[in-house]
């Protein structure tokens, strides 16, 4: 039987399927990733073509006001005159890859600690720990906006927008790993106890091989879960920094900053430049973190519940 | 296999370990656990070593000590007359193929991500690198079939088979590397009965065909009767009796070896002989003075409460008794 055909009769798939949430949810995630990746293609406009845009057309309202809507912009122009469609697409492509590379960094770091801690334990573990302890006294968005506000400074605004997209993954990757390390650490704890792990160093196996060969993929399943809300968290935190002037320049605007862009046309009439890339952010994080509470009820056996 | 003449195979020489103790910096020190104290045995070649005594009475931790999990924090553990003991990870590598181990409880020794083949396959990929991927494959398909295993189990978890497949599974394991001496941590105590004798059998039918010695860990007499040459006795991380089988169960020496000699129920109608004991094992954080069992020994007499009897010959059998060495029992 091939792989594919073993997944698809596993219990994983099974209970994903009787789950309507975790269906749902997965659909939603699903189409948002696709439409952002295939934003270049599917999007009226390119935002970034400076030519395309005419200040003329600046905040018109979505279509279906039939006083002031225009055919060309289904869901209205932003100050700038882009259209509000293409410049979300391109804003979720940006959020999207910001929080993937970001748990990317943040999972690489948090696993190579998490497992070093955990196996070697003793001073490495305490070190590391305190560290961990330490970072998460601050919070992220305090670490990120000092980091990035002393950036800016330094560097100036232009470079500053330059890099901003390198900036935020680095920022948010290294700001937190501890939330890896610590689970990781955790399940590594419980692990190495276990005969199969003296059976390995009975055979005489090196410390790198039973780490990496022997624990981590026993490790796997809760950082399978945290990923999943920590790509939620880091698009949020991207979102954050964006809405706060620290995040992503006005010409290439991830969600966070398109929201911020229509934040002060809001009194003026022009909500939909702020709302429509909010429930975009919302409903994206919410099917993220329904899917992530999903895998951890399925992955825990522990909380089975009928 | 050139035999070593006078050089036993494996030595454990005064070994002490200590769990516990010293607090580092920030972390209150620990109360000190004495799993083993001044531990002295042979193992000779081409033994059925099994190693008897209550739960908590440091077999598992002799075990592991000597297989080199837990390094002694005393003595000295000699393999055909070098000491193994103090040697780094890579020094070690060529007595990991010789020595190997079967562990107790076979749902936690087999890593439940790796196929029944990649496991059997790493001992091999690792000490024998020069075995092409057909001599591995054969020389797995060649050990599962002498444990009783089907080779085509190979590219199975270890969650979908029984307790007494698995154990076999781990048994292979261990014969992977062709080795001399195991030590069996209590390998049959987590199986059910019906599976016990047949996952014995493997075993000793392995140690004809390779000609291996065994360092056997269990808490079942019948079973020592059954499969083993020599039997040492532990009681609290002291070894109280060591004889051949035969001659321990026909004529037990040491007061707490009778004890536990006539705890086997027995089916001949002879009724209940119990030699009964007095209290509670103490706790190996604080060891009585003088010999560990006087608190609860009939026998004990003042000179017991305050010195160490040591390991000594005394007529068939070895014992650490004053009463046995002075002739009172």
């Amino acid at each position: 039987m091939s792989k594919v055909a073993t997944f698809l009769k596993s219990d994983f798939v099974f209970r994903f399927r009787r789950d309507k949430v975790a269906v749902g949810s997965f659909i939603v995630v699903m189409a948002l990733v696709l439409c952002a990746v295939l934003a270049p293609l599917i999007a009226p406009y390119n935002p970034y073509d400076l030519t395309t845009i005419d200040i003329m057309d600046s905040e018109i309202p979505p279509v279906w006001d039939k006083s002031e809507g225009d055919a060309r912009f289904l869901l209205g122009t932003d100050p700038q005159g882009r259209d509000m469609l293409s410049t979300i697409l391109y804003g979720m492509r940006i959020s999207l890859t910001i929080g993937f590379f970001a748990v990317l960094l943040q999972a690489t770091i948090g696993v190579a600690i998490g497992l070093l801690s955990g196996y070697l334990g003793g001073r490495v573990d305490a070190f590391f720990m305190r560290l961990a302890d330490i970072q998460l006294s601050l919070s992220t968005l305090m670490v990120a906006i000092i980091t990035l506000a002393v950036f800016q400074a330094a560097f100036g605004a232009e470079l500053y927008s330059e890099l901003a997209i390198f900036m935020l993954v680095m920022v948010i990757g290294i700001a937190e790993w501890p939330q890896y390390a610590r689970t990781v650490r955790a399940s590594v704890l419980a692990e190495k106890h276990k005969e199969y792990v003296d059976a390995a160093r009975v055979i005489g196996m090196s410390q790198w091989r039973i780490m990496v060969r022997h624990i981590l993929p026993n490790t796997l399943s809760p950082i399978l879960v945290i990923s999943t809300i920590q790509v939620a968290n880091a698009i949020i935190s991207e979102a954050a920094l964006s809405f706060l002037g620290l995040g992503m320049p006005v010409n290439k605007p991830s969600l966070g900053s398109l929201i911020s862009s229509g934040f002060e046309f809001i009194f003026s009439g022009s909500w939909w430049i702020t709302v429509i890339p909010s429930i975009v952010l919302v409903v994206l994080i919410l099917s993220i973190n329904l899917l992530g509470d999903w895998l951890r009820d399925v992955l825990n056996p522990k909380l089975y519940k009928d | 296999m050139s035999d070593t003449g006078a050089v036993p195979l494996v030595e454990i020489e005064n070994v002490e370990k200590r769990f516990g103790g010293a607090g580092g910096f920030l972390s209150s020190p620990q109360p000190v656990v004495k799993a083993l104290n001044d531990v002295t045995l042979t193992v000779p070649k081409g033994e059925a070593f099994c190693l008897v005594g209550e739960s908590g009475c440091g077999k598992s931790t002799l075990a592991r000590t000597v297989i080199g999990l837990h390094p002694p924090s005393a003595g000295e553990i000699r393999y055909r007359g070098k000491r193994i003991d103090n040697l780094s990870t890579r020094e070690r590598r060529p007595y990991n193929q010789k020595m190997q181990m079967i562990f107790q409880n076979p749902y936690a020794s087999l890593n439940p991500r790796m196929t029944v083949l990649q496991t059997l396959e790493e001992p091999l990929r690792i000490h024998r690198p020069q075995m092409s991927d057909a001599e591995i494959r054969d020389k797995v398909h060649a050990v599962m079939r002498s444990v009783g295993n089907d080779p085509a189990w190979g590219e199975r978890y270890p969650h979908e088979f029984s307790g007494g497949q698995r154990q076999r599974i781990s048994i292979a394991r261990a014969l992977m590397l062709d080795p001399e001496f195991i030590v069996a941590d209590e390998p049959i105590s987590a199986l059910d009965v019906s599976i016990q004798a047949q996952v014995l059998n493997v075993m000793m039918d392995a140690q004809k065909e390779r000609d291996l010695t065994y360092l056997f860990i269990t808490h079942d007499l019948s079973v020592v009767e059954h499969f083993g040459s020599q039997v040492a006795v532990m009681y609290l991380g002291t070894v109280c009796e060591q004889a051949e089988t035969r001659k321990l169960f026909s004529m037990p020496r040491h007061p707490y070896t009778q004890a536990l000699l006539s705890a086997i129920p027995k089916m001949d109608g002879t009724g209940v002989n119990h030699v009964k004991m007095t209290g509670e094992v103490p706790t190996a954080m604080d060891l009585p003075k003088g010999c560990v069992f006087h608190p609860r020994c009939p026998h004990a007499m003042e000179r017991c409460c305050h010195e160490v009897p040591t390991l000594k010959q005394n007529g068939s059998s070895q014992t650490a008794c004053f009463a046995v060495e002075e002739g009172r029992i």
